[in-house]
């Protein structure tokens, strides 16, 4: 994400001009986007325009436009941001108050106006505008009859591809039919690599799977590449890892990240220093549950006495539709950094970020044991 | 072929033409056809060209149909001999049309119902009967052969027509006196007195006359087809009959406004409150309502009348069978390298199952590639990775007889990354046999925390094995020493009894898998005979005591693989895990809610014609597609087919786990043949793992012993601890609750690579979720 400009007055109202990038950065503007902001940005519109004589010509008009946000949409895998509004500001084409849907572009400029610009709003635009966050990594989790194609982006793990088939299992006296239900489903996921993965991005693929399927996998389709003269494969064969994993579900791409070989090729990701916090949570969990807390009255109490020495939040609540739930999440936050707590924000897009999110939301390790109430426990 | 091709393709317009040039006209005349005179005088048949319009009007409807020609009686033509009507009659018409043609589909001729309809002043109920008695009335009667062959053959003159107009009339009974439904049957006793024919006729009839009702591409004409030649054969006495059975099934349609029937089991028992006790023709009811093209299943007499005569003989069969060798499921499990398969491929070789030529081949072969060690293995080892590796990757599974039973092996893989196809084989088998190596060093790692003779043994126990044999392996490395077997009986004896065994159904025989001692037949070594008077491996397998199997339950068989085997069909391997089948049965297959015929049962590569609970089977079944069925799908009964669920209750028993369990835990879940992923929904209570009382309510998360503090809602679940939890499923799975079924109630939970937790299943929950399997 590119800054333009930034005006902000003292209450924290003012208006954030940037231009998004990369696929990534329609994610942050997802995140920064709410309900009864503004947003400005150039669209294209349909103006129909009645002559004297009552015939009716329609064009389409390329104008900026200015609307107070109604409706936020996201489409997870395809990063597309649409936001419709009813305009604020009258042009020639566009009356006052008529309603517009503006599609965020990559590579176009937009103003994004709130009434206040909070803690968690602020480092986002500065997340997004960093460029050193980078690196982009694939993965393929599998097991037989079963494989997932993901990219890792810093705040993005996107599923490309889901292949599910049904190999035949080894029978007394025959095995081709397994045999050629192997062949068939390497030879997909090989496809769902050529399609999906463009490696002048992707600095590593990540192979994981039970057993020894990833070894064949491996040797399969080193030999395919080779015979049917795939380039982009046998070029980037450097690139290709293989790592261990208990299943080919979409969850343990969690136990992939956190695999210590893994994890110091990818030191500075956002993705394993999530998947790494989490499972601290959980380990203090086990050792102490008493300096463990989830759930928002939970963690906020302990914030109240500045017990908390790391929040684990999802960045789903900061998405609220309710600007006071938000704010509740705001406050908690901030409270943990004046006391000097650390603050990870999980993106939900993660599979760590989408198991915090099972976990309501909020989770804390504790700087000391606290005593914690169970009755209002459930939210 | 080729050649006909050429043929079927060759423009015969172009050689008349040609033949026209030479033969038929002047040479002016070839280019100097007016378009005019083409059209008036020349005949194209490219054109659509009504024939009909060139006959008398009432030719245009229904000829002798062939299949090919439905299409044509499907359009609403707008009848010339539709009466002329006002605009709000008009429209009464078309409503009443709607309705009749929803539930008689096509059968009925248009005008035919029209005509009825307004005879009826638009009153759908009596139109209905008279219609419905018109079907069951003497149907429009083919006319004689000869005649027909005469006609045929005349068709091929221009003259044919006459003939044609002549035979109409008797071809159709549109003004045949209506028969109300609840007329006496006067033929019914008639029935009675020709018993001998009521066997089979019966259900042919209804078949095919459901068939006219409900599958609109039936038209009347075949109908009265069918049950020409059928007359034929058999006068008569059944004609009565028809509106009997007919009734029930035209009310559960119509209670249900229409043929879209979308519950099929509903159906069947609707149908079956009226006509109970013949269960064939029950369900041939259920399955000619549905309305899916892809279900309806011909009408088979033969198989129905064949399966029938089976049924009965059901109970005896299995009586017999059991009276001659017990039937045993026996998987094999331990840790990685104990010598299971070795183990297991040699004692079958012992057994005579593998003939001295194969044994020999897989001796060069492994010997090739370094691993003559492996011979044995390779029996049981069959595909390339697994013989490359020497590691057992996916269950095996074979046969062979000891002097009592008959016993089903299945060899599990022993490495950890394959515990799901360890638990797939394990949920299938009734005993075990734990092998342990007994090799200084080696017993103890596979023991200790980290391995898998723990894991597994904890399995085969939460997974219903109750009788468990342990062969002390590679007894040979220790030199056949007695004080080293004492300490792994000792140490294991210790184990078992806490995982749950009870110490009589416990045994446990040295062995050595590769030497082939003590496997079967008498001791060799003398340093073993020195010490050890008990029974070999074969004998104590054969002291298994025998397992009791719900054979009177409904038919539940658990697919365990899916592949296209020779022939039609789908070809499926699994387990019969209660009630019985028999060719011919009708089944549902879940959770897709499809039906199938089964066609075929083998047992160990042998057909047979009906599997009973216990058995590994493979099956061939019709009318399902391959992308709806898939391991861990269930054949059931279609009365009381098996639940689905994607929300279940559980009570769990948490093994040892590295990390709590939270609410939101991703887990896997195994149960029988399915691996799913699954997220526990809500902790709702901790129980006190001895008495099973509750602990806390709903915990925050489970801990470890923590059963003193009695707290509401604890926060997370730790080692060793019970509790009551909600699991919700990515899709759904077909289960059955602990309480209906001991044996299918079972589950296991695992996560990255560990077991944590065992289950029973105590309650399906309603989803909320947007696929209301529910």
């Amino acid at each position: 994400m590119k800054l333009v400009s930034r005006e902000l007055d003292k209450g924290g109202a003012g208006y954030v001009t940037m231009i998004p990038e990369e696929a990534e950065d329609m994610w942050h503007a997802y995140n920064l986007v709410g309900v009864d902001d503004t947003l400005q940005s150039t669209t294209i519109r349909k103006v129909s325009n009645e002559t004297s004589t009552g015939s009716v010509s329609v064009n389409r008009v390329r104008t900026t436009l200015t609307i107070r946000i109604e409706t936020i949409e996201w489409d997870t895998q395809g990063c597309v941001l649409r936001v419709k509004g009813r305009n604020i500001q009258e042009n020639q084409y566009v009356k006052m108050g008529a309603y517009h849907t503006l599609d965020l572009e990559m590579n176009r400029k937009f103003t994004l106006g709130k009434n206040e610009w909070d803690s968690i709003a602020l480092d986002r635009i500065e997340l997004a505008c960093d460029p050193t966050q980078r690196a982009d990594l694939a993965a393929i989790v599998m097991q037989e009859g079963l494989a997932h194609l993901c990219l890792i982006t810093p705040n993005m793990t996107l599923l490309r591809a889901k292949l599910e088939t049904n190999i035949p299992r080894k029978r007394k006296g025959s095995c081709s039919q397994h045999d050629k239900g192997l062949a068939k489903f390497y030879d997909q996921i090989i496809q769902a690599i050529l399609r999906h993965v463009n490696f002048d991005v992707v600095k590593c693929l990540l192979i994981a799977s039970p057993g020894f399927v990833k070894d064949q996998f491996m040797e399969y389709m080193v030999q395919q590449a080779v015979k049917l003269d795939y380039k982009m494969l046998t070029d980037n064969k450097s690139k290709f890892v293989l790592c261990h994993s208990s299943s080919g579900f979409k969850h343990s791409l969690q136990e992939v990240l956190q695999d210590p070989s893994v994890s110091t090729k990818l030191a500075d990701t956002k993705a394993t220093s999530e998947v790494k916090a989490l499972d601290d949570f959980y380990q203090m969990l086990q050792n102490d549950p008493s300096r463990a807390f989830y759930g928002v009255k939970a963690v906020e109490k302990a914030a109240e006495h500045q017990g908390v020495e790391m929040l684990l939040i999802s960045d789903e609540l900061f998405r609220s539709m309710d600007l006071k739930a938000r704010r509740r999440y705001v406050r908690l936050v901030d409270q943990v950094k004046e006391a000097g707590g650390d603050v990870r924000i999980f993106s939900s897009l993660h599979v760590s970020g989408e198991q915090l999110g099972q976990l309501t939301g909020v989770a804390a390790v504790l700087r000391f044991p606290m005593e914690d109430e169970e009755s209002d426990q459930e939210d | 072929m080729s050649r006909h091709r050429n043929v079927r393709a060759l423009n015969y317009e172009d050689d008349y033409y040609d033949e026209d040039d030479v033969y038929g006209h002047s040479v002016e005349d070839n280019y100097c056809i007016s378009p005019g005179t083409a059209e008036q005088f020349t005949f194209d048949r490219d054109r659509n060209v009504a024939l009909a319009n060139y006959m008398d009007e009432q030719e245009v409807i229904h000829e002798e149909e062939e299949p090919g020609e439905e299409l044509t009686q499907h359009r609403v033509s707008h009848d010339p001999a539709r009466p002329t009507l006002s605009e709000i009659d008009e429209a009464r018409l078309n409503s009443c049309l709607d309705e009749v043609r929803s539930v008689l589909g096509d059968s009925v001729p248009e005008h035919v119902i029209v005509e009825v309809i307004v005879r009826h002043n638009f009153s759908i109920e009596g139109a209905f009967n008279e219609l419905l008695n018109q079907q069951e009335a003497p149907k429009p009667q083919r006319e004689p052969r000869d005649n027909r062959r005469n006609r045929s053959q005349g068709e091929k003159s221009s003259s044919a027509s006459t003939t044609k107009v002549a035979t109409k009339p008797d071809e159709f009974p549109v003004s045949k006196p209506a028969v109300i439904l609840q007329s006496p049957k006067p033929k019914y006793p008639s029935d009675a007195t020709k018993p001998q024919l009521q066997t089979s006729d019966p259900v042919d009839n209804v078949k095919v006359d459901l068939k006219s009702l409900n599958v609109s591409s039936q038209s009347s004409q075949k109908v009265a087809d069918n049950k020409n030649s059928m007359l034929s054969s058999d006068i008569k006495p059944d004609d009565s009959q028809v509106p009997l059975t007919l009734k029930p099934d035209i009310e559960a349609i119509s209670a249900k406004g229409g043929v879209n029937v979308a519950k099929p089991e509903k159906d069947c028992l609707t149908v079956d409150n009226v006509d109970s006790g013949v269960g064939e023709r029950v369900d041939g009811n259920s399955l000619q309502a549905t309305p899916k093209k892809e279900r309806f299943i011909p009408p088979l007499p033969k198989s129905s009348s064949k399966s029938k005569y089976e049924k009965f003989d059901l109970k005896q069969e299995y009586k017999k069978r059991n009276s001659s060798k017990e039937m045993l499921n026996l998987v094999v499990i331990g840790h990685v390298d104990a010598g299971k398969s070795t183990l297991m491929g040699h004692l079958l070789f012992k057994l005579g199952k593998v003939n001295q030529r194969t044994m020999h081949k897989y001796e060069q072969e492994s010997r090739k590639i370094g691993k003559s060690s492996f011979m044995y293995a390779w029996v049981l080892d069959e595909t390339e990775e697994e013989r490359a590796r020497g590691v057992t990757m996916d269950i095996a599974q074979t046969q062979f007889e000891t002097p009592s039973k008959v016993i089903t092996l299945l060899d599990a893989p022993g490495h950890k990354d394959f515990i799901p196809n360890m638990i797939t084989g394990t949920a299938q088998a009734d005993v075990a046999i734990l092998v342990v190596n007994a090799t200084t060093g080696e017993f103890e790692t596979g023991f200790e925390s980290g391995g898998q003779t723990r894991e597994h043994a904890l399995l085969a126990r939460s997974l219903g094995v109750q009788q468990l044999l342990v062969a002390v392996n590679k007894m040979d490395t220790v030199n056949w020493d007695p004080s080293r077997y004492d300490e792994v009986v000792k140490k294991l004896g210790q184990f078992l009894k806490q995982a749950g065994f009870k110490e009589g159904d416990t045994s446990y025989v040295p062995v050595s898998g590769l030497a082939g001692e003590n496997l079967a037949g008498p001791v060799k070594e003398a340093r073993l005979a020195e010490w050890y008077k008990g029974s070999t491996l074969a004998e104590q397998i054969d002291k298994f005591r025998p397992v009791v199997r719900p054979v009177d339950k409904p038919v539940r068989v658990i697919l365990s693989d899916v592949f296209k085997g020779l022939g039609a069909g789908l070809t499926a391997t699994g387990k019969v895990v209660s009630g019985a089948v028999q060719l011919g049965d009708r089944l549902s297959v879940m959770p897709a809610g499809e039906y199938t015929v089964v066609k075929g049962i083998s047992i160990n590569d042998e057909a047979v014609n009906f599997a009973f609970a216990g058995d590994h089977v493979q099956i061939v079944f019709t009318g399902v597609d391959i992308t709806n069925v898939g391991v861990g799908s269930v054949l059931c009964d279609c009365q009381t087919p098996v639940v689905c669920a994607s929300r279940i209750l559980a009570r769990v028993v948490l093994f040892n786990l590295e990390v709590p369990i939270t609410r939101g835990f991703t887990v896997i879940f195994h149960y029988q043949t399915v691996t799913e992923p699954a997220i526990l929904k809500k902790l709702v209570s901790q129980l006190n793992k001895s008495t099973g009382e509750v602990v806390k309510n709903r915990p925050k998360c489970l801990t470890k012993n923590s059963s003193a503090v009695v707290k509401n809602r604890p926060k997370c679940l730790t080692k060793n601890s019970s509790a009551v939890v909600e699991i919700e499923l990515e899709y759904p799975v077909c289960v059955e609750l602990y309480k209906d079924n001991k044996e299918l109630g079972r589950f296991m939970l695992r996560s990255s690579g560990h077991t944590i937790a065992a289950g029973l299943i105590e309650e399906v929950l309603k989803t909320k979720t947007k696929d209301g399997t529910e």
